[in-house]
């Protein structure tokens, strides 16, 4: 809750995560070229990369603030167990960056030509894609806490294991293109959504212990 | 043999020593077996039935990836333990494997790449083993990065940690990858129970390279570990004495 009115006092900040997704996806038309068949093919991937990049953007804002001033120590002090902590900074980033992305992204969709079946899965599957996204890039911010690499250092970290994300994200609006199963790449991605919500914030967790010493 | 008291060891100054004496056990056997190997490869095994010549890069391709995928394991081993006994010298050895684990990772890439273009007819394809393998050195490279950004030691070590534990998960997914996804990557001729389906001059040839690149990553890791000890433990007493002497063959000698 505490992370979700911090953000609305900031709406900057939100705001233009969500804008600079939309501008990254419209650059790659004016890139490659208006030709319809074209943007069809590659709106898929095009369109997640984009969320993987506004994702890692924004997880700058996870714990660094509240590192900044002394506030993630108290945190990491409360009898609650750090897990949960975790678990609500990372649900709360997610509603505030996650969420937004994942219904602005028909606009998108209809930008690059895509059919309205396929517009449903790409935002179904940006909305089982993003929390796992949030998920895992928590790891990356909090190992990475107050550390000169900056920005990028966390992409090195964390890309790496956004790709299997990547690659059943795209590839159920893909198949929803072609007209081929759908199902299989959303309840893949479904698995890796119930395997990071468990498994993620425990990780982050213990990053934030090591960071924090 | 019952009495020797092995915790002595996991000093790093009562393991420099050892790791000097074992370091020409590992080295030189490494190399015959390189030099055999290599000859029973190009050889002795028959020409393949499909690929002609061409499938000898197996004999480098093969041992390397599994090399890359077993020391990614074991540097993750090291560092968890490393991190949950506070064991300085376990984790100064997962610093000393990812250099060496990236190096056999990149080695199978780049090897598989040379065996894709002749046999596949193209250079890459983004399969699931391929692509899982490339996330594996990427997996190294950000250990080594993470390592490398955290002036504090010890909490290098136990983020390194983390990461490593993270990215285990991707090497049982390469290992079956071949088999849950169709792909252009052949699938696996060695099973751990049942009859192979290679000629035994090639296994046999496979598997002495593939020892050959154990003993070679024990020695070079050992070595690496050496420098990685004496870096580290220049604060240590003891440490002044070595960083005089040229090589480990002195040292022995000295002791």
């Amino acid at each position: 809750m505490r992370d979700l009115t911090l953000a609305w006092r900031r709406r900057a900040d939100v705001l233009s995560t969500l804008f600079f997704f939309v501008i990254v996806v419209s650059l790659f038309p004016l890139g490659i070229g208006p030709e319809t068949n074209l943007l069809r093919l590659i709106a898929p991937g095009v369109v997640w990369v984009a969320a993987l990049l506004a994702t890692m953007l924004s997880l700058g804002r996870l714990f660094a603030n509240d590192f900044q001033d002394g506030t993630l120590e108290q945190l990491l002090l409360t009898p609650q167990p750090l897990y949960l902590v975790v678990l609500g900074k990372v649900l709360a980033l997610w509603l505030v960056s996650g969420v937004p992305l994942a219904l602005l992204s028909p606009v998108i969709g209809i930008q690059f030509g895509l059919g309205s079946n396929t517009l449903v899965v790409l935002v179904v599957s940006l909305l089982l894609g993003t929390p796992v996204l949030a998920l895992i890039g928590s790891v990356g911010a909090a190992l990475t806490l107050g550390l000169r690499g900056g920005g990028v250092l966390v992409s090195i970290l964390v890309l790496p294991l956004y790709i299997p994300v990547l690659i059943f994200g795209a590839g159920a609006v893909d198949a929803s293109i072609l007209g081929s199963g759908v199902e299989a790449n959303l309840s893949l991605l479904g698995a890796l959504l119930a395997l990071s919500l468990i498994f993620a914030p425990w990780a982050t967790a213990a990053a934030l212990r090591i960071s924090l010493e | 043999m019952a009495k020797i008291n092995w915790y002595k060891y996991a000093s790093p100054a009562n393991f420099y020593p050892l790791a000097g004496k074992i370091i020409p056990w590992f080295a030189i056997p490494a190399a015959i077996l390189f030099i055999a190997g290599l000859y029973v490869g190009f050889f002795v095994a028959p020409t393949d039935f499909q690929q002609g010549e061409a499938y000898r890069i197996i004999f480098i391709h093969v041992p390397a990836a599994w090399m890359g995928m077993l020391l990614y394991v074991l540097m993750a081993i090291y560092a968890a333990i490393g991190w949950a006994f506070n064991a300085r010298l376990s984790s100064m050895m997962a610093s000393s494997i990812s250099i060496t684990g990236a190096m056999f990772t990149l080695l199978s890439l780049v090897t598989g790449s040379l065996w894709g273009k002749p046999t596949w007819g193209t250079w890459w394809v983004w399969d699931a083993r391929l692509t899982s393998t490339l996330i594996l050195l990427f997996l190294y490279i950000g250990f080594i990065s993470l390592q490398a950004a955290i002036d504090d030691q010890k909490r290098a070590d136990k983020a390194g940690a983390v990461l490593a534990i993270v990215g285990v998960i991707n090497v049982p997914i390469i290992y079956f990858s071949v088999d849950w996804w169709n792909t252009l990557h052949q699938g696996a001729t060695i099973r751990l129970l049942g009859k192979p389906t290679m000629a035994p001059p090639m296994l046999a040839a496979m598997f002495i390279m593939l020892a050959a690149c154990w003993l070679y990553a024990v020695a070079v890791v050992l070595v690496r570990l050496r420098h990685i000890i004496l870096e580290r433990e220049q604060h240590a007493a003891w440490s002044a004495e070595p960083v005089g002497q040229p090589s480990w063959k002195a040292e022995e000698a000295r002791t």
